[in-house]
């Protein structure tokens, strides 16, 4: 009886839970929630025959496949170069760090159409080194293979970002102490710092992965955007909607945003398996 | 409770002048007001043409009724832009690429089904067809739509489904061959074969332009008349040259006023007046000069360099009304999606 009571009066550090509370669902509800619910909504509006008939047509599909495996390619990728630019980043001290660092947000600040004019005038059969691939008959783009550049490029500050402060947090002195116990350098990087890094690192693929699927702007340059072969699924709203298809589009954006949604989801769920397996 | 009184004298009062200022101005709000803005909600390739036909216009209308005419351009996509209508873009007047796309606003109730009969000549006051545009010499030999079949040609051209220029350019290759060997089956076989040689769709006929010119891909580019002029004239007479097919569609962008849209403006009288000066002599050597093919035959006799003669067929000889083109051919599961299903 005690003890109840006092744990209902117990202080919070900072005070206002409530309002605090109020004032976050508030503007999840209105910045995040509200817009969405209108997919929600006319997604289900539709009768069952229009929507699964828009989302399970051969093109539709071959788009919803296409943009999955290229984010997917896309992520891997940038996992790997993602991990050794943060690495090097927070590990070493050199001349032009500070520029590098600040480098890395630019996907994130730059107009994705930039990007996509960018890509698509270098790696053309006439552009700087579209030229040179085109001597020895290797054309990237207006193929999956120019999505997953454009991708790379769009998903690569997720990961440095997430992992950096990881790598910031890990003391030096683990890895050498690993390393005066005995242990290899692959034994020190697959058990120590690994498990350290995983999470985040997990954290930064997932980001990178569905911003990836949904990304539009970049990639239609560079796409070729052939139905069946090159459409990604963002173009599929867009061509549902110029032709004045809007139940269609709403069908196609509900099941980019379920996708979206179950990937974050199973980030959550595999942290915490992760946090429970590292306790 | 004094104090509350004063407060709520102050606040009539404060109400009173503002009302009074209200009133005055809705006084000085006679029928004519003194500048006008129109909107023109265009499709992509016409922005060079509706600059000049603005000033031209504007300029008239002075003239006439003492009126200063501003006229805003938006362009882009065909059927976007039937879109942004649609969805609240308050255009005043429509001229877009193809019927079908005002029938589209139609549809949503802002002008009457019958838009089309309104202005002579199918509301289009300028035609157009299709054309091929080449690398200089023509090294791969294009001269006809056959030619955009063969093995190793490589061959731009937009989307059809988000394009409208791209819809005369798929029906203007079927009608081709419809026309000469009387059979839909070849037809789409041949269109098929045609899009087997396309590597690229892009969304737009501006983004098939930059394809062509920018990136360096493609053999031809199958384009609007007018497109492939101005890829001459902007990109360098010494690097392309124009192929005219023997046959084409001939290509009718129309004009309509929003009803709905003119009527919340007051601007009805105005933007019936710009639509109808269009088909004035100034205005159709204006067409002419910007190689839109002009319906007066003056302007057409004075800038027929620029126009071969190309047996042009129409729309309705093959595919009927816009409705039923776009149902047959790019609604979903249309012979458009029929050629790229294995």
């Amino acid at each position: 009886m005690n003890m109840t009571l006092f744990k209902g009066k117990q202080r919070k550090i900072l005070p206002g839970f409530g309002l605090s509370m109020g004032y976050t669902v508030f503007y999840l509800s209105a910045i995040v929630l509200v817009p969405l619910s209108t997919i929600v909504i006319s997604a289900f509006g539709m009768n069952p025959e229009t929507f699964f008939g828009a989302i399970s047509s051969p093109r539709v599909l071959a788009s919803y496949k296409l943009s999955i495996s290229t984010a997917f390619f896309a992520s891997l990728f940038d996992a790997v170069a993602g991990f050794l630019t943060a690495w090097t980043l927070v590990r070493y001290r050199f001349p032009g760090r500070k520029i590098l660092d600040a480098l890395v947000d630019l996907p994130f600040a730059l107009p994705t159409a930039v990007a996509g004019i960018c890509f698509a005038t270098l790696y053309s059969p006439i552009g700087w080194l579209g030229q040179f691939l085109a001597k020895v008959n290797i054309e990237l783009i207006n193929k999956p293979s120019g999505i997953v550049i454009a991708l790379i490029f769009i998903g690569f500050p997720f990961v440095v970002r997430t992992v950096q402060p990881v790598i910031a947090e890990l003391e030096p002195e683990i890895e050498e102490s690993a390393q005066s116990l005995g242990a290899t350098r692959w034994q020190t990087f697959r058990k120590i710092l690994l498990p350290h890094l995983f999470p985040a690192l997990l954290t930064g693929i997932t980001l990178a992965f569905a911003r990836g699927i949904g990304e539009y702007g970049s990639v239609i340059f560079i796409a070729g955007n052939l139905p069946l072969k090159t459409e990604i699924a963002p173009l599929m709203i867009m061509t549902k909607l110029d032709q004045f298809d809007y139940n269609g589009a709403s069908a196609v954006a509900f099941v980019l945003l379920l996708i979206s949604f179950s990937m974050l989801l199973l980030l959550n769920g595999v942290q915490r398996w992760q946090q429970k397996a590292y306790q | 409770m004094k104090h509350l009184s004063v407060r709520t004298s102050r606040f009539t009062t404060g109400l009173l002048l503002l009302s009074s200022l209200l009133g005055t101005a809705a006084h000085a709000a006679p029928a004519a007001p003194a500048n006008v803005t129109l909107l023109n909600v265009s499709y992509d390739p016409t922005r060079e043409l509706y600059q000049s036909e603005n000033a031209s216009f504007s300029s008239y209308w002075k003239k006439k009724t003492g009126q200063t005419v501003t006229i805003n351009q938006s362009h882009g996509g065909s059927g976007k832009q039937a879109r942004a209508v649609i969805d609240g873009l308050e255009a005043d007047v429509v001229t877009l690429a193809l019927a079908y796309d005002i029938d589209a606003i139609a549809d949503s109730k802002l002008l009457p089904e019958t838009w089309q009969q309104r202005l002579p000549q199918n509301s289009t006051p300028y035609t157009s067809t299709i054309v091929f545009v080449v690398r200089k010499g023509n090294p791969k030999g294009i001269k006809n739509w056959d030619d955009l079949v063969k093995p190793g040609i490589s061959v731009i051209t937009p989307n059809p489904k988000t394009s409208g220029g791209a819809r005369w350019n798929y029906l203007a290759a079927w009608g081709y061959k419809q026309q000469q060997t009387k059979s839909p089956e070849q037809a789409k076989s041949f269109v098929k074969a045609l899009f087997k040689n396309v590597p690229v769709l892009d969304t737009g006929a501006r983004g098939s332009t930059l394809t062509f010119t920018q990136r360096g891909l493609g053999d031809v580019l199958i384009a609007w008349e007018n497109e492939a002029h101005l890829i001459l004239k902007e990109f360098g007479a010494d690097k392309y040259e124009i192929v005219a097919p023997p046959v084409s569609i001939l290509a009718e962008p129309p004009v309509a006023v929003v009803d709905k849209n003119v009527d919340k403006h007051g601007t009805r009288k105005v933007a019936e007046a710009y639509l109808t000066y269009l088909y004035t002599p100034e205005a159709q050597e204006i067409i002419a000069r910007n190689a839109y093919r002009p319906r007066s035959a003056v302007a057409f006799k004075k800038y027929a360099a620029s126009f071969p003669s190309i047996k042009l067929f129409t729309l309705k000889e093959f595919f009927g009304t816009w409705r039923q083109a776009q149902k047959t051919h790019f609604s979903d599961g249309g012979t458009f999606d029929q050629i790229y299903t294995p």
